[in-house]
């Protein structure tokens, strides 16, 4: 199975941060000990999942905004070169430079040359998940260049020399009082009589990055959105750190995965309702910047943008697992999932974390690599019906995870030492009950579909059909082991 | 092979025979209601309460008045030929940014607004000036028009000219990246006050 994609390069090992230190199971553990932790993350995915459900109850065409959004992912996906061409043509035309970039070494060596010939010795950064997946800080740190991360949780994960746990709410793992020691032993000149107010916190990140971004002179960006036909880059954000970096520095650098790019500027106004209210649980996220190239007199006047494959035409390769593409990053399907709200997101090791991480990393990397992540799961089904782009993210995990048996000669034992994640999906009794129901329903599938599942498996099987699980299941699986 | 060939040439081997689905465009496009109507100016003010924004309703005749109460004792900054009546407002010559930084407010119009979502849209057009002015100061004051009011997102998107820098503004900043409480105010202005003009 691995070989498969030959000729089609995974996002290299040692830079970056799409593999973890321990497999799943092991890194499962240390988390699941962490009362402190399940609690935060506990907390955040139900009062995310609340909102989220009330947003999107109030619109009356949201399944057909899902299909439209499915529909286009898919189309782009298709004709993806064409739509990077067009992309390019258009920046271009309006004064922006393009570049692309294999893997991650290439992003980082792109971005610190593009740095290094403006003479500036530090970059103010908004929250992206393409650079945190090239480890485009740790490159810059190395060229002697300071990253300064700017948004909110980013900020709070930078200065606590940690990592993030989640796409939307990276620092969800700290409460107010940690961040509050954070930001009194990192922050120089903050007022040492700093209380654990988050509203009094917020205003000394606001205080601290003011004078930043007053007069920084590059920041790099990520992109939710590229439009093709019109060269228009977006980025959807909150607290005003984006627009800080978007429009004050002289020099724009936005790193941006190929898959985020869409053919037209009407597929935004599918985007722009699926994605604040699917993430934030929001009818509108407050700011939303679009532009295209350069504007003489408003905003950066040098805009480079970097085109980074590193792995993703693996993923497009292979026609079972290429949808993973199509993600949104809303993390809607981090907050419903059963093991990710046990587990958090640094068990996953990477920085896409939760069902979509599941799917992606091992993709990106070479399922060999990520050879635990296709088994945390309960194949519940819930991250398909919240995902705002219907990526059938259950049945990508049983594709993968019969890659991961048929190559099993390179999983290494680790990575069979499920413990920690089976304590995860034995805990509740639904999972095994879950589990047995899956098995049952592998007698009843006929052509490999299943097409009802009772019980709580109901509301999945109504929007699609459920894979038919693989006759080995990850309990029986890990247990032979 | 330079990168840029060699990932289009694998792109094209990995979607080679792929073919692209037709989109559903069965969502909605239009709103219920004409731009301007007032059920949509209830609308948008309902939204922008729930961001924590604060919203006046004026008619034109009324606009000088409001805007000069809602100031009272602000620097106020606006953009080059504003057309906003607001009597001793400082004119956005290219400030520095340090000078910005220092002013109270900012006063200016906008390209669109959508109801559903409490969207205002700045496009840099007349009014609005550069995205530098309607962001360093801590107060935005924006003067939103009855006939800019649409219902949809795509309604405000068809109204807007992607080629220019668009913002778009849905209540203050804010951050709930603190144990999921929001605050409003962080790095954009902490205070966004809307005027909706009614004929
Ligand atoms: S897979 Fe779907 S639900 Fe999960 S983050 Fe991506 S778009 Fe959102």
């Amino acid at each position: 199975m691995s070989e498969t994609f030959l000729g089609m390069p995974a996002a290299p090992k040692g830079v970056g941060q799409l593999r973890g230190d321990a497999d799943f199971p092991a890194a499962a553990r240390a988390a699941l000990a962490d009362g402190q932790l399940r609690r935060n993350i506990g907390h955040a995915t139900a009062t995310i999942r609340a909102k989220r459900a009330k947003v999107v109850g109030e619109v009356p065409d949201w399944q057909q905004l899902r299909r439209a959004g499915e529909a286009i992912k898919a189309a782009t996906m298709a004709n993806l070169a064409d739509h990077l061409e067009r992309l390019e043509r258009e920046v271009t035309a309006r004064g922006g430079v393009v570049h692309w970039a294999g893997d991650a070494n290439e992003a980082n060596r792109i971005v610190v040359d593009l740095v290094r010939a403006t003479g500036a010795d530090e970059v103010v950064k908004i929250k992206s998940m393409a650079t945190q997946e090239i480890g485009l800080n740790e490159a810059l740190e190395a060229a002697g260049i300071a990253p300064v991360e700017t948004d909110l949780a980013e900020l709070i994960v930078q200065l606590g020399h940690d990592k993030p746990s989640h796409i939307l709410v990276p620092a969800i793992h700290r409460n107010r009082a940690e961040i509050r020691e954070i930001f009194l032993r990192e922050m120089p000149g903050v007022d040492p009589a700093l209380t654990d107010d988050p509203r009094r916190l917020a205003m000394a990140a606001r205080a601290h990055l003011r004078a930043k971004f007053l007069s920084a002179r590059v920041a790099v960006s990520g992109a939710n959105f590229a439009v093709a036909e019109t060269g228009t880059i977006t980025v959807v954000e909150s607290e005003g750190n984006g627009r800080m970096c978007l429009t004050l520095p002289r020099t724009l650098i936005t790193v941006m995965g190929i898959e985020k790019v869409v053919p037209t500027w009407t597929d935004l106004e599918v985007f722009l309702q699926l994605l604040p209210r699917s993430s934030t649980g929001e009818r509108m996220n407050p700011y939303t910047s679009t532009w295209t190239g350069i504007t003489p007199g408003d905003g950066p006047q040098e805009f480079h943008l970097v085109l980074l494959d590193n792995g993703r035409t693996r993923v497009l390769a292979d026609p079972a697992g290429r949808s993973a593409l199509h993600c949104i990053r809303c993390s809607a399907c981090l907050n419903v999932c059963p093991v990710y709200e046990r587990t958090g997101g640094h068990a996953y090791g990477s920085v896409y974390p939760g069902p979509i991480g599941a799917i992606l990393s091992p993709q990106l990397t070479g399922v060999a690599d990520n050879a635990s992540l296709p088994y945390a799961s309960s194949l519940c089904g819930a991250c398909f019906d919240a995902c705002p782009v219907r990526i059938d993210i259950p049945t990508i995990l049983v594709h993968l995870r019969s890659s991961v048996v048929d190559d099993h000669s390179r999983v290494s034992p680790e990575a069979v030492a499920m413990a920690a994640a089976a304590w995860t999906m034995a805990s509740p009794g639904r999972f095994r009950f879950a589990s047995r129901l899956l098995r049952l329903g592998r007698l009843i599938g006929r052509g490999g579909r299943i097409r009802r599942l009772p019980l709580f498996l109901g509301g999945w099987t109504e929007a699609r059909d459920a894979p038919v699980p693989p006759a080995q299941t990850f309990r029986t699986w890990w247990r032979k082991r | 092979m330079s990168a840029r060939e060699d990932i289009l040439g694998r792109i094209r081997a990995a979607t080679a025979g792929v073919t692209a689905p037709a989109v559903p465009r069965d969502y909605r496009i239009f709103g219920d209601h004409a731009s301007g109507d007032p059920r949509l100016l209830d609308l948008l003010t309902d939204r922008l309460d729930d961001y924590k924004a604060t919203v006046h309703r004026v008619t034109a005749a009324e606009l000088p008045g409001k805007l000069a109460e809602i100031t009272l004792g602000w620097s106020v900054v606006v953009p080059p030929g504003s057309p906003l009546p607001l009597p001793g407002a400082a004119v956005d010559d290219d400030l520095a940014y340090a000078d910005l930084d220092r002013i109270d407010a900012v006063l200016t119009g906008c390209a669109a607004a959508c109801a559903e979502t409490g969207t205002i849209a700045l496009d840099g057009g007349p009014g609005q000036g550069r995205r530098a002015l309607t962001l360093i100061p801590d107060r935005h004051v924006c003067v939103v028009l009855a006939d800019q009011v649409v219902q949809t997102v795509p309604e405000l998107l068809h109204r807007l000219d992607p080629a220019r820098p668009l913002t778009f503004v849905s209540g203050p900043s804010a951050t709930s990246d603190i144990e999921l409480n929001r605050v409003e105010g962080v790095h954009g202005p902490r205070t966004l006050i809307v005027v909706l003009v009614t004929a």
